[in-house]
């Protein structure tokens, strides 16, 4: 669609842009000045110039919570995606059976965070839980299973839970794209004899690659700021196993009130994210490009 | 035969997906002494002890109704600032277009604990800490950019001749936007609504920071006692299963635009 040319559009954009600055701009400066400050009280501050940031650089607890940041989002990436593509596929085309698996399937996604980590803690005590005490009564675990005492445990729980509460976010996106694909698309394919592998590797995968692109992109920046959840399940722990970057970077702003260290931290944070996010807006640019010529 | 195999396999991915919303459910039909001395798969002795504690105890109950009135003020500020900016987005050409974008979409990826130390500081130079307008504007920091993200995407799918024609009909810009053009994109307001209310419903970081006690949510309520010594798990579950009500209701009235929705309007 060709778009008009008129820059008094901004007066529609202003009240976005003043809002957002308000949220975004201003704390982001705010920031800015704790990362070069060192500050001792109100009005009592030396510049220290990129002292904090060499300091962050070089922190040990910050490259693991990254690596280990790292891993979550690739783990996320590789479990969620397949199994949405496959969820999506078996879901029902028409009838009463559309409505109700669209709603079962969202349910997760409507829960609040820590919710979800009070759920699935209920779930997976050793005590109380239906899977803790399921899995022990089973006898197959050298060390009885409690997602407190291991890191491999913790580890085990926070990925069921992780695909639990967002997988479905991937199933109803490839479902969008699926339902997308007009009825003519399949008859051409049964005439020719198509085989169902066929079928979905040459009609309906490529026909997902728009919803496909924002599934991966989503998935992978959300778990790359993810808090909430494993605050709530494991605390960071045992140990500092499951510590992401959201969770250390909390522990150290508001535990600990290491202001410089901390505001080092998020600018060194923000910046990741923001190359990520620019790589985001490139592809889902080129998605848009490539299904007009299509 | 094959039909009924992938039935079969949906049917048992439904049917995990469920199962640790049952045991939330059992757990919170039971008293905390039943739960710790006897394990069981379905609540025996029913009772709704846990559920009357959270509509008596305003401790509690008071969680659910702060939470609701910040989620309905972020969702209607966030469509009101949204609507014209996801126009302009969609209809012009402007200085900056491109950027201007990009830079919203930088704030729905931001790391939320990134801004927890200035807002605490910003909204204490406001006083505005523990009021149910600071939680709302500072959720507009994602919902903002993902409003205009959305709509855009849903406008960008009315053709531009329905504009050319009203402006050529002599509607002003205000009557046609108000009475001509929301309504055709109902469906996209209605699931933008629906995301608006759901990130800031589900979100736990910013809303537990702002509050003390005026204007503490039911997620902040629930941090705080999971934490403390002589845990109450049928209350908490309780409180959880409460939490998901909300969620469920306003679902069913998006539910066949919720792919479009999450696809950002772009199917």
């Amino acid at each position: 669609m060709e778009k008009w040319s008129d820059n008094r559009a901004w007066f529609l954009v202003l009240p976005v842009f003043v809002i957002v600055a308000f949220s975004a701009i201003i704390p982001l400066m705010t920031v800015v000045n704790y990362s070069i400050q060192d500050i001792f009280g109100p009005g009592n501050a030396v510049f220290v110039g990129t002292e904090w940031f060499e300091e962050m650089l070089t922190d040990q607890r910050l490259q693991d919570a990254l690596w280990r940041q790292f891993l979550f989002s690739g783990l996320v990436l590789l479990i969620e995606i397949p199994l949405g593509i496959l969820i999506a596929l078996a879901m029902p085309k028409k009838g009463w059976g559309v409505s109700a698996s669209l709603v079962t399937i969202a349910i997760p996604l409507l829960i609040p965070w820590n919710v979800i980590g009070t759920i699935w803690i209920i779930f997976t005590r050793p005590d109380i839980g239906l899977f803790g005490v399921g899995i022990n009564s089973l006898d197959l675990l050298e060390i009885p299973f409690d997602h407190t005492a291991r890191p491999s445990y913790a580890w085990i729980t926070l990925m069921a839970m992780e695909v639990w509460h967002w997988t479905p976010l991937v199933a109803l996106l490839c479902y969008a794209g699926l339902r997308a694909i007009p009825e003519a698309y399949y008859q051409a394919a049964k005439i020719d004899g198509a085989s169902s592998w066929a079928v979905f590797r040459y009609i309906q995968l490529p026909k997902m690659r728009g919803v496909l692109t924002i599934a991966v992109l989503l998935r992978w920046m959300d778990s790359f700021l993810i808090y909430a959840e494993p605050f709530a399940l494991t605390g960071g722990g045992p140990g500092n196993s499951t510590t992401f970057l959201s969770i250390y970077l909390v522990k150290l702003a508001t535990g600990q009130f290491d202001l410089g260290p901390a505001a080092a931290f998020s600018i060194i944070y923000f910046l990741i994210v923001l190359l990520f996010s620019f790589v985001f807006y490139q592809a889902l640019l080129h998605v848009g490009k490539g299904e007009k010529i299509a | 035969m094959k039909i009924k195999k992938r039935s079969f396999a949906l049917l048992f991915y439904f049917f995990l997906l469920i199962i640790p919303i049952y045991w939330m459910l059992n757990m919170s039909l039971r008293s905390n002494a039943d739960i710790l001395s006897t394990f069981s798969l379905y609540p025996a002795n029913i009772t709704f002890k846990n559920y009357i504690k959270v509509f008596t105890d305003p401790t509690w109950y008071s969680g659910y109704i702060n939470a609701l009135i910040y989620v309905s003020m972020n969702t209607v500020m966030s469509l009101a600032f949204a609507l014209p900016a996801a126009y302009a987005f969609s209809r012009y050409k402007f200085l900056g277009d491109g950027q201007m974008f990009f830079w919203l979409l930088t704030n729905r990826m931001a790391p939320p604990a990134v801004f927890l130390l200035p807002y605490f500081q910003l909204y204490s130079t406001f006083n505005l800490i523990d009021t149910h307008i600071a939680v709302a504007l500072a959720h507009c920091l994602f919902n903002v950019p993902l409003a205009v993200w959305i709509l855009e995407g849903f406008m960008s799918g009315i053709p531009k001749e329905i504009d050319e024609t009203a402006f050529i009909d002599g509607y002003s810009f205000p009557r046609f936007f108000l009475t001509l053009f929301i309504p055709l994109i109902r469906a996209g307001v209605g699931v933008t609504a629906f995301f608006c209310f759901m990130f800031s419903w589900v979100e736990l970081l910013f809303a537990r920071t702002l509050t003390v006690t005026e204007a503490k949510p039911i997620v902040a309520t629930m941090t705080r006692t999971i934490s403390a010594t002589g845990l109450d798990w049928g209350l908490l579950a309780a409180n959880g299963v409460l939490t998901i009500v909300p969620g469920a209701l306003v679902i069913w009235f998006v539910r066949n635009h919720l792919a479009k929705g999450f696809a950002l309007g772009r199917v």
